[in-house]
This record gives C-alpha cells, sequence and structure tokens, in this order.
C-alpha cells in the first residue's frame, strides 16, 4: 500500500482506490484540470480535501467532491541522497555536537503540521559549512525530542554520555536543545558533572532552521567557536544576544532563563551581565570567577523527582501542600512573593510540612534579586516554620538542584547543606 | 543591423499586477500599512538558503546566499512589531484582506480553492526579515475581456509586499520595515500575442477593476507590473519593477528586441561550433602576467590584492563583441551578470586592446592560454569565492546562449531598458508555511464574495459623473488617478467645484510632475490643508500651483512655510480697490478710447501685480463694475 501521512476517512480510501501514494505526479480533472504533485496531509486536518503541489510550488486543497478524474503520470522519485564526504582537518581542534533535537535541527512535520525535530546532527553540520574551517566536529543524535518532551531521565542519558567522555581528546561538547526547558538541562548538568573538565555548552534557535533568517547557524557557530577558544570549565548556554546576527551571549547555565516566547534573545542572563559575548571571532569574557567551586570531577548522576515547584498567589489553597506530603513529596520549592513571603493561610500546611520532614526552600517569583527573609515579621515567621531562604537562586533551578540533592542524600540535614553550598554559580555573590 | 519585425518573432507577454489592498492591518500582524521615513531602531541579520519541502535549494535562492551580503534593517514602532522583525510567529490572516481576495477573484470569474495552503515563498535578498514571503494562491483560471478579446486569468494569489530597499553598497543591503507585510494581490495573466500597446489595455482594464472594488490602496507605489517577455524558441524572462503604465509598452519592445538579439547570436555561436561547450579546463590564474599592465582597473586590482583569472572560450573569436541592435552583445550580459557577484572588472578579447590593456598584455594572455586565431577569452578580476561564483555563472551563461534566450528574471531600469537580477526561481522555493494552519473559504463566503462584485467601470464612471457634474473624461482621469480618494474627501465639504478639483489633482500635479518636480513630496494632508485654505478664501486659486511647487521641489516642508516663502496673502477687497483704482486712473485714455474692450489689457496689468492674492474672478468684476461707473 502506498504511503498516505495523513490521510484518513474519506480521502485515504479515495486515493487507495486510484492507487495513487504521496510525491506521485498527478492528473486531476476538476471544473479546472491541475498537474501537481501528491502532498502529505496535515494528521489534524479533515478528510475532505486531498492536497496537491503545483509546478509553481505552490500547494492547494482539492475537494474530492469535486474530482471527476485523477490520474497518476509517475510514481515518486526516491531522490538519492549524496553522502558529503566530509573533510577533516588535523591542525583543527575536536568538537562533539549531541543534538536532543528541538528547532535547531527541524523539518515540517506533516502529523502536526508544524516543524518537528528530524534532521540529524551531521544534516546541520552540512548545512553550516563554515563549521569545518573552525572545528572537526563530530555529530551524534542523542535524541529527537522537543524540549518539552524531555524528562530527567533524558538529563540523566545526557550527563552519562558526557560522563564517558571525560577522558576524550575533544576541546569542548556542544549540545543542541530545544529552547523551552533548555535551562532546566544545563542546571542538571552543572550539578550533575561538576568539575568536568572541559566546556560544555548547551545551544538552541528561536527560529527553526528550516527558514533562511533561523538563528540556528548563528547561534551553532558561535558555541563551537567558544569552546574551541576558551579553556573554561563549566556548563554554558550560547544563544543571540539581542536582535542583531552579530553578538551572541554566552550565559552560565545556572544563572539563565528564557524569558521571551518568541525572540531570538529571549535568554538573559538573571542579575547580571552574560558571562562572555561571543562576536565572530572575538569573545569578551565578563566571568570572574570559576563557573565550578570544586576543581576536581565530581560526577553525582543520581536524581529523586519527589520534588514540587509551588507559585504562591493571593488565594493559593493551602490544601494542595497536604496533598503533596500525602503524595510522599521530599521537597518543596517556593515561589513566594517580593523578599521571600507566603499569606498566613499557609502557616498551618508548612508546619505540617516541616514536620514530615520534607526540604522546604524559599525562591522568589520576582526572578531577579536575593530573598531575604529576616526583614518583615512574616518571613521570620517563616523561616521558624523551617523554611530555608535560598538567596537569589532561579526558582526552577532550585528546583532541578533539590532533585539532585535528594538523589545525594535523603537526609534533611545533607540536603540543607547542600542546597546552601555553592556548587556551579548558582548563586551570585 | 539586423532586421528587426517584433510581429514576426513570436512575442508572448503575460502580466503579473501586484495590487495593495486598503486595509487597517497587516496581512498577519496589528500594525498600521503606514509609511515611515523615519527611523526608531535598527538591527543586521544574515540569510542563508534553506532546502524545500522536497529537498532541493532554490536556484534562484543560492545565487543570492552566494553573494552572502548583510541586511541591515531600520524599523519604526508605528508600522513595526515582532511579526516584522521575524522575532515572532505570524498572526492569524487579516480577514479583511481574504475578503477582497475572494471578492476580486470572482470580479475574474476565477476558481476559489476551498483550502488554502499559506506558502513560504523563498526571497533572500533580503527584502524579507524571514527570508522568504508570505504567499497563498486562492484562485485559478478566469478571465478579463479587454477589446472584445478574452485574456485568460492564470493564478491569483494573496501575499505580503516586501522591505523597502533604502541603499545597496559594500556588501550590505539597507531596508525599511514599513512596507513589509502590507497586503497585496498578485493577479498572473496568461500570455498573449499581440502588440505592446494591446499589453498596456490589458493592464489598464485590469488595473480599473481592481480600482472599482474601493478595497485597494491608492496612491504613488500602490500598485506594480511585472511583465514575462518570451519570443518563439526562447525562454521566459520575468521583468520586475515597471512602475508606471507609460513604461510598460518600451520595456516590452527594448526586451523583445534583447531576446531577438541573442537568438541571432546563438545562430552565429551554432554556426561557429557543433559541440557543447565544456569549459571544464578553461581557468587560469593570470595575476602574474599582468604586474605591468597600465589598465587602472588591473592595477588597482593588484593593489588590493585581487586575483585575476582568465577564461578560454575555443572558436567563439567576434561572438562577445558581436552586436545584432545597438547595445545588444554577449559581453554586456556577461558584465550585466558579474556585477551581481561585486565585480566591475571584466574584458573581453572582442574588446581588446583598449582600457590600458595593451597588445603586448594580450600575446601573453593568448600564449599562456594557448589560443589559436579563432579563440576567444575573458579576463576578470575580483576576490576569492566571488570571483569563483562569477567564473562558474559566465561558463554557464556562454553555454546557454548556444540555445538563445534563457528564462531570468530582469529588472526594468529609467531608460526603459532591462537587466540581469537574477535566475528564474523554481518550484523548490515554495515551502509550507508551518506557523499558520490551513484557511477554510465556506461556501457562505464564496456568496458573500459574488454579492459584492463592484459595478463594472462604465457604471462607476457615470455615477462619478452625475455625483460630481464633471464630464467623462474628467471622470475618468480622476477615478484612474492615485489621488480618488482625496477627490472624494475634498469635495465631501462641498464647498470646493469638483471639476476644479478634479483638474487640479489630475493635470496641475501631472504637469508639474513632467517638469520634474516631485509628486512624492506632496502628501495628502497638505494637499487637504491647501483647499481647505481656499475654501476658507485665505489663499486665491492661482496660489495652488505655487504652493505645490515650493512643496514638490522641496523648498517648503509644509503648506505654511511654502506661503512663507512664496510671499503668498490675500488682499483684502479695500486694497485690491486702491491697486485697481490706480491702474484705472493711469489708463484713463485707453479706457475712453475702447470702452469695454479694454478690460482685457487691464486685466493683465493687473493681474501681474495681484496674482496670487486676489482671484481672477474677482478682478474682472470689480475692474467691468469701475470701467461702467466712469
Ligand atoms: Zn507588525
Amino acid at each position: 500500500m502506498a504511503d498516505l501521512k495523513g490521510y484518513k476517512g474519506k480521502s485515504l480510501d479515495f486515493l487507495n482506490e486510484n492507487d495513487i501514494g504521496i510525491g506521485d505526479s498527478v492528473k486531476i480533472i476538476a471544473d479546472l484540470a491541475y498537474t501537481g504533485i501528491l502532498m502529505p496531509r496535515y494528521e489534524t486536518s479533515e478528510d475532505s480535501h486531498i492536497v496537491l503541489k503545483l509546478k509553481s510550488g505552490y500547494n492547494i486543497g482539492i475537494e474530492l467532491e469535486e474530482i471527476e478524474k485523477i490520474e497518476k503520470i509517475s510514481s515518486s522519485e526516491k531522490t538519492v541522497v549524496k553522502e558529503n564526504t566530509k573533510q577533516t582537518n588535523p591542525d583543527l581542534p575536536k568538537v562533539l555536537l549531541l543534538s536532543t533535537g528541538g528547532t535547531i535541527a527541524s523539518t515540517v512535520d506533516y502529523r502536526t503540521g508544524a516543524v518537528t525535530p528530524a534532521l540529524t546532527a551531521s544534516d546541520l553540520n552540512d548545512a553550516v559549512p563554515e563549521i569545518a574551517n573552525i572545528a572537526n566536529v563530530d555529530a551524534q543524535v542523542l535524541f529527537s525530542e522537543y524540549s518539552e518532551n524531555l524528562q530527567p531521565e533524558h538529563w540523566i542519558e545526557t550527563a552519562k554520555k558526557l560522563k564517558d567522555l571525560v577522558d576524550s581528546d575533544y576541546k569542548g561538547i556542544v549540545i543542541a536543545h530545544g529552547t523551552d526547558t533548555m535551562h532546566y538541562s544545563s542546571a542538571f548538568l552543572s550539578f550533575a558533572l561538576s568539575g568536568f573538565p572541559i566546556p560544555v555548552v548547551l545551544v538552541g534557535s528561536q527560529r527553526s532552521s528550516d527558514r533562511p533568517s533561523s538563528d540556528a547557524a548563528v547561534n551553532l557557530l558561535a558555541a563551537i567557536r567558544f569552546v574551541v577558544k576558551i579553556k573554561t570549565k563549566g556548563v554554558f548556554i550560547v544563544m543571540h544576544h539581542n536582535d542583531t546576527d552579530d553578538t551572541v551571549a554566552c550565559h552560565l547555565g545556572t544563572r539563565v532563563r528564557k524569558n521571551h516566547t518568541s525572540k531570538r534573545s529571549a535568554f538573559e542572563t538573571i542579575g547580571n551581565n552574560p558571562a562572555f559575548v561571543i562576536n565572530n571571532d572575538k569573545i569578551m569574557n565578563n566571568l570572574e570567577k570559576e563557573f565550578f567551586t570544586k576543581k576536581e570531577f565530581e560526577p553525582k548522576l543520581k536524581i529523586d523527582t519527589k520534588v514540587a515547584l509551588v507559585k504562591y498567589h493571593p488565594g493559593y489553597d493551602p490544601k494542595q501542600i497536604e496533598n503533596l506530603i500525602e503524595s510522599g513529596y521530599k521537597a518543596i520549592i517556593f515561589e513566594g512573593t517580593g523578599l521571600g513571603h507566603v499569606g498566613k493561610t499557609m502557616y498551618n500546611s508548612i508546619k505540617k510540612a516541616n514536620e514530615s520532614g520534607l526540604f522546604l526552600g524559599m525562591t522568589s517569583q520576582c526572578i531577579d534579586g536575593r530573598v531575604r527573609m529576616t526583614v518583615y515579621e512574616s518571613g521570620r515567621d517563616l523561616m521558624d516554620l523551617g523554611i530555608i531562604p535560598l538567596n537569589d537562586i532561579i526558582p526552577e533551578v532550585a528546583l532541578v538542584k533539590t532533585m539532585w540533592a535528594l538523589g545525594i542524600s535523603e537526609n534533611i540535614d545533607d540536603v540543607k547543606k547542600l542546597m546552601l553550598e555553592n556548587i556551579a554559580s548558582e548563586f551570585t555573590e | 543591423m539586423s532586421e528587426f519585425d517584433i510581429e514576426k518573432i513570436g512575442l508572448k507577454v503575460g502580466l503579473e499586477i501586484h495590487q495593495q489592498l486598503d486595509t487597517h492591518k497587516k496581512l498577519f500582524c496589528n500594525c498600521k500599512p503606514v509609511e515611515n521615513t523615519e527611523f526608531t531602531g535598527k538591527f543586521t541579520r544574515k540569510l542563508r538558503a534553506a532546502k524545500s519541502e522536497l529537498g532541493k535549494i532554490d536556484p534562484a535562492a543560492l545565487f543570492e546566499s552566494s553573494k552572502s551580503k548583510t541586511m541591515v534593517y531600520y524599523e519604526n514602532q508605528n508600522s513595526c512589531c515582532l511579526v516584522e522583525k521575524d522575532d515572532e510567529p505570524p498572526h492569524d490572516l487579516e480577514t479583511k484582506a481574504k475578503e477582497t481576495a475572494l471578492l476580486i477573484s470572482s470580479a475574474l470569474d476565477s476558481k476559489i480553492f476551498s483550502e488554502i495552503h499559506v506558502m513560504r515563498k523563498t526571497v533572500i535578498d533580503g527584502s524579507n526579515t524571514s527570508g522568504f514571503q508570505r504567499t497563498m494562491l486562492v484562485a485559478q483560471g478566469g478571465s478579463i475581456v479587454v477589446d472584445e478579446k478574452q485574456v485568460g486569468v492564470q493564478s491569483i494569489c494573496l501575499e505580503e509586499d516586501a522591505a523597502k530597499l533604502i541603499k545597496d553598497e559594500d556588501g550590505h543591503r539597507f531596508f525599511s520595515l514599513d512596507r513589509l507585510g502590507v497586503p497585496l494581490v498578485e493577479i498572473a495573466l496568461e500570455p498573449v500575442t499581440g502588440s505592446p500597446a494591446f499589453v498596456r489595455k490589458i493592464a489598464l482594464s485590469l488595473g480599473r477593476l481592481l480600482r472599482v472594488t474601493k478595497k485597494v490602496a491608492r496612491g504613488i507605489g500602490t500598485i506594480r507590473q511585472d511583465v514575462n517577455v518570451s519570443i518563439d524558441g526562447g525562454g521566459v524572462v520575468e521583468i520586475k519593477g515597471v512602475q508606471q503604465l507609460e513604461q510598460l509598452e518600451k520595456i516590452i519592445e527594448y526586451e523583445a528586441k534583447r531576446q531577438y538579439g541573442l537568438k541571432l547570436i546563438s545562430k552565429k555561436i551554432n554556426s561557429l561550433i557543433k559541440e557543447n561547450i565544456d569549459g571544464d579546463n578553461d581557468i587560469f590564474e593570470i595575476s602574474n602576467l599582468l604586474e605591468q599592465c597600465n589598465s587602472e582597473i588591473i592595477k588597482q586590482s593588484l593593489q588590493n590584492k585581487n586575483v585575476i583569472k582568465a577564461i578560454r572560450v575555443k572558436n567563439l573569436a567576434g561572438v562577445f563583441g558581436f552586436e545584432p541592435f545597438p547595445g545588444i552583445r554577449l559581453g554586456k550580459e556577461i558584465g550585466q551578470l558579474v556585477r551581481f557577484f561585486g565585480i566591475g572588472g571584466i574584458f573581453h578579447s572582442d574588446e581588446l586592446p583598449n582600457y590600458g590593456i595593451e597588445s603586448k598584455e594580450i600575446q601573453y594572455v593568448r600564449k599562456n592560454l594557448e589560443l589559436e586565431k579563432d579563440d576567444a577569452f575573458l579576463i576578470i578580476t575580483g576576490k576569492e569565492p566571488a570571483i569563483d561564483h562569477a567564473i562558474n555563472s559566465i561558463i554557464k551563461r556562454i553555454k546557454d546562449a548556444k540555445n538563445g534566450p534563457i528564462a531570468e528574471t530582469r529588472a526594468a531600469t529609467p531608460k526603459n531598458e532591462t537587466v540581469f537580477l537574477r535566475p528564474r526561481p523554481g518550484a523548490s522555493r515554495m515551502y509550507p508555511e508551518t506557523d499558520i494552519p490551513t484557511i477554510k473559504i465556506s461556501d457562505n463566503e464564496l456568496e458573500n464574495a459574488k454579492l459584492m462584485i463592484p459595478k463594472s467601470w462604465d457604471e462607476s464612471i457615470s455615477q462619478i459623473q452625475n455625483k460630481y457634474k464633471i464630464n467623462e473624461q474628467l471622470s475618468e482621469q480622476i477615478f484612474d488617478s492615485e489621488y480618488f480618494d482625496l477627490f472624494e474627501k475634498i469635495c465631501g465639504s462641498k464647498k470646493s467645484s469638483p471639476s476644479f478639483v478634479a483638474s487640479v489633482l489630475c493635470s496641475t500635479i501631472t504637469n508639474l510632475q513632467r517638469n520634474s518636480f516631485d509628486a512624492s513630496l506632496l502628501k495628502d494632508n497638505e494637499i487637504l490643508d491647501t483647499f481647505d485654505l481656499l475654501n476658507d478664501n485665505k489663499i486665491s486659486k492661482e496660489s495652488i500651483e505655487i504652493i505645490f511647487k515650493q512643496i514638490m521641489s522641496g523648498d517648503a516642508v509644509s503648506v505654511s512655510e511654502a506661503i512663507q516663502n512664496a510671499s503668498i496673502k490675500s488682499l483684502t477687497e479695500e486694497e485690491l480697490n486702491k491697486i485697481l483704482d490706480v491702474i484705472i486712473q493711469d489708463h484713463l485714455d485707453e479706457i475712453k478710447r475702447d470702452g469695454m474692450h479694454s478690460i482685457r489689457s487691464l486685466m493683465g496689468l493687473a493681474m501681474k501685480q495681484v496674482r496670487g492674492q486676489a482671484s481672477g474672478n474677482l478682478v474682472n468684476n470689480l475692474l467691468s463694475e469701475k470701467i461702467k461707473k466712469l
């Protein structure tokens, strides 16, 4: 049976009856005559039309009811993809490019009609030939997922992959990653691979690589330049700095956040300048201290995901905290108001959580700035109830760090100690 | 010189009209379609060719990409949001624009698709920040009747207008973003045989059909026509940017002659060689051969560390300089081609010695390239890799020349000629716009479009005649002109005489334009202000032209400044009486001799003094009263 991606019901029957598959050249007689190539259909579409690509390149939908006759002119050509013989220059440093998916490597998806991660990392290598002048890039596909589908087990798998490369001759590792959850992944890698000897850079694009204006190439080139030129250990995110294509920012993997839904410059370092600014061959360094506090590589890849991130708001039902305790949660990170507060209505539940042995940490929904719980009475009350203020850590980073800390020890005192220790520049000092 | 008869070369011309629609929003965002000349920000971008849905890269895109220019975009918050900056996905399709596209399709009896797919048409010359133009095929088929002949409609598309090119220099292109995303309807007609004059008539008829909808934008630059021109045995050449209908005929004539000239050149090539041109082993680096050369271009090129290369072309001596018609040579075609790679230095053997390249150097080159007497060569200088891209396209151009005129995209020039722009794009330039779901056209919408089909041109004209009591010719003139909306606005106040307003808008401004005054400097609100002043008797009718002249020459930027500059003021009746009394006293003898007949010469004298400060009518009335009273 012919491949008929996206077609169903009436249109699927119609095409099967006429023995026509996607990619076939067909002639259709309706009230006008059309010749073109049958295209796949978005799965969510209804079943009364078929999609034809005309010679001009336009796609149109033709209603089945109007078709008097359909005729196959020729079957789909299987285009033979020419393997690019990659030339390597032994004088250039080696870099590993791991692909996890996301718009940096994407193509049309006829299931949803939207772009989907489908290109391999090696396609990307072919698409940006300038890379060959900077480094010898080995490309490997780790997974092919939208970043919203990446889960803590994907973090661990990525970290394992990197851990095994600790003695490799790569100058650095670049990870192509969807942008939506990139800063969760970078935070986990920062804690799990403390002291990793070569730079690790996560890179993505806000405009998919199937469009000429994509920021994929600019960001990827900057990421590779960065790991080749800079010897600093650490986990970083490399993305557009502003509207313009020349400058790319390199953020600390624990101090960065996606602050815009669509702009190229969506990623921002919270409360500081980006660690580096990359302008073609020039790299400006704003970094004041080592990324990792400890020099030695100490991989700790275990994780416990029984941590909740609770955003307090007026009207928050304290019952939800009790539900968390009952569901076996081991820690709650609060996104409190202002300097780190929650309303009085919460006190009883918080007290219960403390008594049940949960770790309770406070961050601020202001995103920028530190929590200071000693300024107001309510803050002091909360500290008495066992809430630990977590300085200026970004709420999402606090969540990831708690999962990681619980992976090391279930002992609440150990967790408290780890949570207040600066492991990978997650606190600004 | 060769014979040329435009009727006998199998000329076919297809028209493509791009008409901006009159909407309050752009096609895919909420920005207003307004013109801006001041900017609040700028940013730069690079574009690179991406693969199409079918996995191919479009040749035109690849060509543009190989030039690797940096784009600089200027934005104004009034007309630009994140969508224009390609920093946000497109919003929903503007409903009004869709309705108008359906209406125009119905008026042309074109078959509307019930499911429309928005496509991305790759355009990486920078005129779209995204690297593509969003476009959708709305309808196919249908026709328009011109001179009792049916001219078929090929396709009707709804699309986004492109950004405006401000300047292009040194590897940078500068654009303003105000026009980007303005809704545009593109109507492509079937190619017709017939005279260029007939084609012009078709363009006029189609333009009128659009104007009667009253849903299309009016004003300078809101309608543009491209023409596709071909002759027997040649590829179709698409010519972009024909601004005015007057230009259309001349451009078609030039292009037909150019293509026929290329056909004659191909005959010459075929008489010289039988086999296909190969060109693979014909490229030589000759920088060191020309170290002593006196040519300024070569000297400068060596100074700038450019490379100089030569291309050997076997058996084609005389072909590059062969000129079947004045200014039509293969050498010129190649010169235009390489300019697009930023390369200005190219010479062919038929034009040498010249430009400071002497016989001695030509001997070196011929010897180095092992040329026979009948062989030709080209010398080209430039930087790598641009020069290699250029050489590849030269060799391809020479190969193609053997087959006559080739399909390509050209641009109209102000001299009514055409110049190479880029290769013709193919189907691979289209990619589905994944950010926008398929658009359904309901039966209801189709019904509505049919109901809204506007009156015919003749009906519209007679309606204008009746409404404003002006003659047919003036009605047509004003309805065709860019100022029709303004005309209705000015006449709406019922203070001005419609025929006077129409003649100012049609003749006065056009006459000034013919005398090289710039109509684009004269904005609608300035014209409105001027008529307001006239209605309040603050200025005379005669002052209007003086004010427009001031503004259209750039001497004044507002009506009040123009009035100040030209020291226009209105005389009070008292002041006017004084002046006229003096004139009468000075010419009493004449008046006594000629009676009422003397009024003609007195009028002349009076108007010399008061032109622009009092109306001729008033002066005439006062004078005749005064003479009668004597
Ligand atoms: Zn906008």
